[in-house]
């Protein structure tokens, strides 16, 4: 179990740079996305940092994260290196899924994040496959899922977490309500104020956090992983964000009002940590620029190792398509 | 070696291999207590719990793809979809996860599953409960999807599909269910090779290729054609994704002839590709244009008689494969 928080400025330390790493990672993706070095599409997690970040900090290196087409900062938050994740984002033979996956697909199963998906709903099913396994074997690990509200209306989300209930498994839910789901508004996909309250017809504890406080994600989190360790089953927490940007990057977004868009700053959580707790957490104004120093480090040396990276050969094509 | 009907094979491979390894664990609707509609999980759940067996609510998406997140973290999940025709229900998970994830990911992960369901007609079940989508799957890179002939072909094609690293497909006849055969159960260190077709029957005029409930009525067919002086060779296909083109070039090498049998529909089927493959190989293979025999271009109908039409059967196969003989002789 991590130790309080409020004991711990370490853990706050980490939290915020880990908040802004992913800050980091996004804005360089987008640059490199904008000036035409990552083919495909992306999807970015800008004023989302807090939900990745409480969430996955709740959690053990040998728990286990499944996660979505919006993923960069989910995997970051696990522990994945950014090196291997910014050469995926290229296409490159060094990037965690040699170029084959992109964006959508990244995985790092050695810190348990089992991937990033870019079918929308399918993250909470494979959560529960993972808490059956932890569960069949016998050992501590918790699984957590990531989905958005946009997902919450997809039927194998009723089914997911029916089944973790039945069988108590050791499994969070963990929904990011980011006001969007690809071109439309939260009103379009959910009927009700708070998809928390849907926790209540499976017979488990659902939770509704402000998104912009990491504090507060990670405390109601870290609850959720401690019930579901001491085997009493699953927590749906959901977040209340906000998704700076597009859909995608490069969405026109004519949907959003002009507030919304001239305006997206109006919820961040880096800022909010700044504001709020850094005094609390003992730190200064001095640790703060170091650690906007090394994130931005870390990630230019990601975009520097990817830029390096080699193509992925084509004749490596049926590699991996069967297990040998 | 014991005389066992075909859903016993089917418990019997389960069984042991849940014997054999801890981490093999079997879910569906009605798996558990109950033992299976077909009685086919009978005293699995009595013997290894309710943890390794465990009952599903009827969920087809969440619990395959449960299974597939299962198998990637280090489980080798059994998992049953009562019926071929549900595997709608779950094609997400199957295609776009299980059969993809080691691909897509570089290679990190192994997805060690087996679905078994049971398809086709024979049972006057209707529309939605008699299909076989075996053409679907084959069209999938990533799964490997066989079609067990007889209560032996169950016995070893489910233990070596659990045994294997990758999401496998074990497409049961509902027809067969109770059909009987010799099995050895109690072999148990085999290490059959899914990909494999086999002769069942051997002969040197025609090459009849057949694919699960399809092989018995081709071996029916081979009696009938040697009362018109025509010996017959019939290939039981086992394995649709990939297709054993090799074995069945042999024998069509042998017999200039060919007709492929199966309940999956004509076009894009496994007859269309097995002709393909040997023609792009060389196109003097045949003595004759080849055929192929499968159920009419509609859904499977209900009533017995329709039904009955519907199917290939032994006599339609023989009568299909002497007018091919006498028009071209
Ligand atoms: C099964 C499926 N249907 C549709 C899509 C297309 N799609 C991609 S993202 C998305 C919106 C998802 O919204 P939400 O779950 O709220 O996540 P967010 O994008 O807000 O992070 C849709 C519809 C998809 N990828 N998968």
């Amino acid at each position: 179990m991590c130790p309080d928080i409020d004991d711990n400025s370490i853990l706050a330390k980490k939290l915020y740079h880990n908040m802004l790493l992913i800050r980091g990672f996004e804005t360089a993706a987008a640059k490199q996305y904008r000036d035409g070095n990552m083919p495909g599409f992306i999807h970015l997690s800008l004023g989302q940092e807090a939900c990745a970040v409480g969430a996955c900090l709740a959690l053990k290196k040998e728990d286990y994260i499944t996660s979505t087409h919006r993923g960069h900062g989910h995997c970051l938050a696990k522990g994945a290196d950014p090196k291997l994740m910014m050469a995926e984002l290229f296409g490159k033979s060094d990037g965690y899924c040699k170029g084959r996956g992109g964006s959508m697909h990244i995985a790092d199963p050695s810190v348990g994040v089992l991937g990033a998906n870019g079918i929308v709903g399918q993250s909470l099913p494979l959560a529960v496959g993972a808490a059956l396994t932890a569960q069949v074997k016998g050992n501590s690990s918790v699984a957590l899922a990531f989905f958005g509200e946009g997902a919450s209306g997809a039927g194998v989300v009723h089914e997911a977490m029916n089944m973790a209930a039945l069988w108590s498994l050791p499994v969070v839910f963990f929904c990011e309500a980011n006001r969007y789901a690809e071109l439309s508004p939260y009103e379009t996909h959910c009927p009700i104020d708070k998809i928390s309250q849907r926790a209540a017809s499976y017979g488990f504890p659902g939770v509704t956090v402000n998104g912009e406080d990491v504090i507060e994600v990670y405390r109601e989190t870290e609850k959720a992983v401690v019930r579901a360790r001491n085997g009493k089953g699953p927590t749906l927490v959901e977040a209340k964000t906000m998704r700076w940007g597009g859909h995608y990057e490069g969405d026109p977004q004519k949907y959003k009002s002009a507030a919304e868009l001239e305006n997206p700053q109006s919820f961040d959580p880096v800022a909010f940590f700044e504001k709020n707790y850094s005094a609390d957490y003992g730190i200064s104004a001095s640790d703060i620029r170091k650690t906007y120093a090394r994130t931005e480090k870390i990630i230019k040396d990601a975009v520097i190792f990817a830029e390096k990276s080699s193509l992925s050969p084509s004749k490596n094509i049926f590699n991996d398509v069967y297990a040998p | 070696m014991a005389r066992i009907k075909y859903f016993q094979a089917l418990q019997n491979a389960i069984q042991s291999e849940m014997e054999r390894d801890e981490n093999v664990v079997l879910f569906g609707e009605d798996v558990g207590e109950s033992g299976g509609i077909f009685s086919q999980t009978r005293g699995l759940y009595k013997q290894f719990g309710s943890c390794r067996v465990r009952d599903t609510p009827i969920a087809e998406n969440g619990f395959v793809s449960a299974a597939v997140g299962a198998a990637m973290t280090g489980l080798r999940p059994i998992v049953e979809v009562g019926f071929e025709d549900f595997l709608t229900a779950c094609m997400d998970p199957l295609v776009n996860q299980a059969a993809k994830l080691r691909f897509m990911l570089g290679g990190q992960v192994t997805v060690p599953m087996v679905v078994y369901t049971f398809g086709g007609g024979g049972l006057n079940a209707g529309p939605q409960h008699s299909q076989s989508f075996v053409s679907w799957f084959s069209q999938v890179p990533g799964l490997k999807v066989v079609l067990p002939a007889t209560p032996a072909d169950v016995f070893s094609m489910t233990k070596a599909a659990v045994r294997d690293d990758n999401p496998v497909i074990v497409l049961l006849s509902k027809k067969l269910i109770g059909s009987s055969g010799e099995v050895d159960t109690d072999k148990n260190n085999f290490d059959i090779d899914l990909e494999s077709a086999y002769v069942t029957d051997h002969g040197d005029d025609v090459t009849l290729v057949a694919f699960g409930a399809m092989v018995t009525a081709a071996i029916e067919a081979r009696s009938k054609l040697a009362e018109i002086g025509c010996n017959a060779e019939v290939v039981n296909g086992c394995c649709a994704n990939p297709y054993d083109i090799a074995t069945i070039k042999t024998s069509v090498k042998k017999t200039g002839r060919l007709a492929v049998v199966h309940e999956a529909h004509l076009p894009c089927g496994p007859g269309a590709e097995i002709i393909a493959s040997l023609v792009e190989e060389d196109t003097s293979i045949f003595k004759l244009p080849p055929i192929r025999i499968t159920p009419p271009f509609a859904p499977s109908p209900f009533a017995p008689n329709l039904e009955r039409e519907y199917l290939p059967s032994g006599e339609s196969i023989f009568r299909s494969v002497s007018s091919m003989l006498n028009r071209h002789s």
